[in-house]
């Protein structure tokens, strides 16, 4: 690794690392993928906000609301040039991915879906991005198709043709929040579109992670999340282009998002506030800002090759150490995923293999990672998952090791 | 080690070696259950007959605190009339409950919040001359919140099963 790139520097900036848990354990985080810690930055730049300038947006005529309009729609910019947006207002904040996600469904599949209508979705999909559509399903009977996945963890596309004949829209993940797959994004997006068919990416594992621009994607639309790419919760985006965000309804309506209201009816105002109905979470959006410009000032291709050395290191090591005792899910090449591993060890329960690691200082989710269509494809209620980031080094991957050891020596039997 | 309170020798038993595992065939009532948490299943299959709990037997994957409760469960409860049964059930989740633990400084407002989510409170009817025996072994399983969802799984989904039967039978 080169200069420019300096993981002992970059823990530095992340007050929460630097602490002991159960006694003398030093605090080994690798749960990026369910959230990421937060640089000091970040933290500051949502106290200084409260501090300093909180007042209400886009209301006020004083000088700290003018402020705080200027630091939330500055911090608009901010995520919009990290992920090549070609405008500000191409960006729609939203609470989460999630919201994102119903977002359109209710929005965009409100108005132009029909039942019977097909949508294409995957069986690597969070449910965040199954959900919305079984409850569009179950009011106005659309139909839901699933793109398989195969034995190694990838998308199964040899049916793609059959499953995109005549589909309205297609919605996927551009990286699995259980294997890591990235998938091939710009390919799924051009097959949607010349079979006639509007495209979603789920882009929350994406775009904490990589060089991202929505223009390439080629999808209609792009939703990710704040807490996950060192932004704070409560704050996630939708992109699209103006013009899809023109030709849809409003989703939630209030104050914000309305041109004028009489007793009559209302008109709503230009996107992107059109959607962002109420108060928005102002602090939030700061807070994402100043994610957006710490990964900058690092670099998006920096971070991506430094998790793919150190998931290459992590599959080594591990696979070296544990043999056939330890299945590491997912795609074996580094460079063909993500630094997300679902791991199985020993026939241990993932429940009782996180307590043990937590005993050592290593977090670690367990569970069905909100993605059971796809566990349950894996003959496998719940994994173990552990997920890279920017600020671990190989010492984090080496502690993961021990507490599995640890692990496998207390349910010895 | 902190741990052995939560992995206690005789829950590591059942662990390996479960009690009643298996499905009954019917026409033993059938009644699965889901910890959302962990996306773990377990299928009770239980046989009444007389209001009597005749057979129980306990089938699915899990974690060792969900297997080990669910395997001292069934043996506890077998040959129990339901009415004792659930006494029974109604003490467990007493012992369950994170009121009458101190928690060593643990924020309080977290516990409540676990109990309201997994409606385990205490009744007040608990009979205090009920005799939980080995089940009180998991009380170390409050110490650690989230595994609570894990040791009373397969008791709710007991409680859901002696209702369907009572409904059945009404």
């Amino acid at each position: 690794m080169g200069v420019s790139f300096d993981v002992a520097q970059i823990k530095k900036d992340f007050p929460l690392l630097d602490q002991v848990v159960h006694g003398d354990k030093r605090l080994v985080y690798l749960d990026s993928a369910n959230t990421s810690q937060k640089p000091q930055a970040v933290i500051d730049a949502m106290s200084g906000y409260y501090e300093t300038i909180n007042a209400n947006v886009h209301r006020g005529t004083y000088k700290i609301a003018q402020d705080a309009t200027e630091a939330m729609e500055g911090a608009r910019a901010d995520v919009a040039r990290l992920i090549g947006a070609t405008a500000s207002k191409q960006l729609v904040f939203t609470k989460n991915a999630t919201e994102a996600i119903n977002l359109v469904a209710r929005s965009w599949g409100g108005a132009n879906l029909q039942s019977g209508d097909p949508v294409v979705l995957t069986m690597m999909e969070h449910h965040a991005n199954i959900v919305p559509w079984h409850m569009l399903a179950a009011e106005r009977g659309i139909e839901l198709r699933w793109i398989p996945v195969t034995a190694d963890g990838q998308l199964d596309l040899t049916g793609i043709d059959r499953l995109l004949d005549g589909a309205k829209f297609l919605s996927f993940t551009a990286m699995s929040n259980v294997l890591g797959t990235l998938n091939p994004v710009e390919r799924l997006t051009t097959l949607a579109r010349d079979a006639g068919a509007m495209s979603l990416v789920d882009a929350s594992q994406y775009v904490p992670h990589m060089p991202t621009n929505v223009i390439d994607m080629g999808a209609d639309f792009v939703a990710f999340t704040g807490h996950k790419m060192l932004g704070p919760t409560g704050i996630g985006c939708l992109w699209a282009k103006e013009e899809t965000l023109e030709a849809m309804p409003p989703f939630l309506g209030g104050g914000e998002m309305i041109l004028n209201v009489t007793t009559e009816g209302f008109t709503t105002t230009e996107i992107p506030w059109k959607f962002e109905a109420g108060t928005p979470p102002i602090a939030e959006i700061v807070g994402l800002g100043a994610a957006a410009r710490y990964l900058e000032s690092i670099g998006m291709e920096a971070i991506r090759q430094h998790e793919v050395e150190l998931t290459g290191y992590a599959l080594r090591t591990l696979n070296e150490r544990f043999g056939d005792d330890l299945t590491i899910h997912g795609p074996a090449e580094p460079a063909t995923r993500g630094g997300v591993m679902s791991i199985q060890y020993k026939d241990i329960h993932p429940h009782d293999l996180t307590q043990i690691m937590d005993e050592n200082g290593v977090c670690l989710r367990a569970g069905h990672h909100c993605a059971k269509p796809l566990l349950k494809s894996m003959g496998a209620n719940a994994t173990a998952r552990a997920s890279l980031y920017l600020y671990n080094d190989e010492a984090d991957v080496d502690a993961l090791g021990d507490a599995l050891e640890a692990s496998g020596d207390f349910f010895s039997f | 080690m902190a741990l052995d309170d939560l992995y206690r020798e005789i829950i590591l038993d059942h662990y390996r070696s479960p009690r009643n595992k298996g499905q009954l065939p019917p026409p033993a009532h059938k009644v699965e259950g889901f910890n959302p948490l962990c996306g773990d299943e377990v299928i009770l299959t239980v046989l009444v007959e007389e209001d009597k709990v005749v057979d129980v037997n306990f089938d699915g994957q899990g974690c060792s605190i969900s297997q080990a409760s669910a395997s001292m469960m069934t043996a506890a409860v077998k040959g129990k009339t339901t009415a004792e049964a659930r006494e029974f059930i109604t003490a467990f989740k007493g012992l369950m409950s994170i009121h009458k633990e101190s928690l060593d400084g643990d924020d309080p407002e977290a516990g409540e919040a676990q109990l309201r989510d997994d409606e385990i409170a205490v009744e007040d009817t608990v009979n205090p001359e009920i005799k939980l025996g080995d089940l009180a072994a998991l009380q170390g399983v409050v110490k650690y919140p989230v595994r609570i969802k894990c040791a009373v799984l397969s008791w709710n989904t007991l409680v859901q099963s002696l209702d369907e039967l009572a409904a059945e039978s009404a």
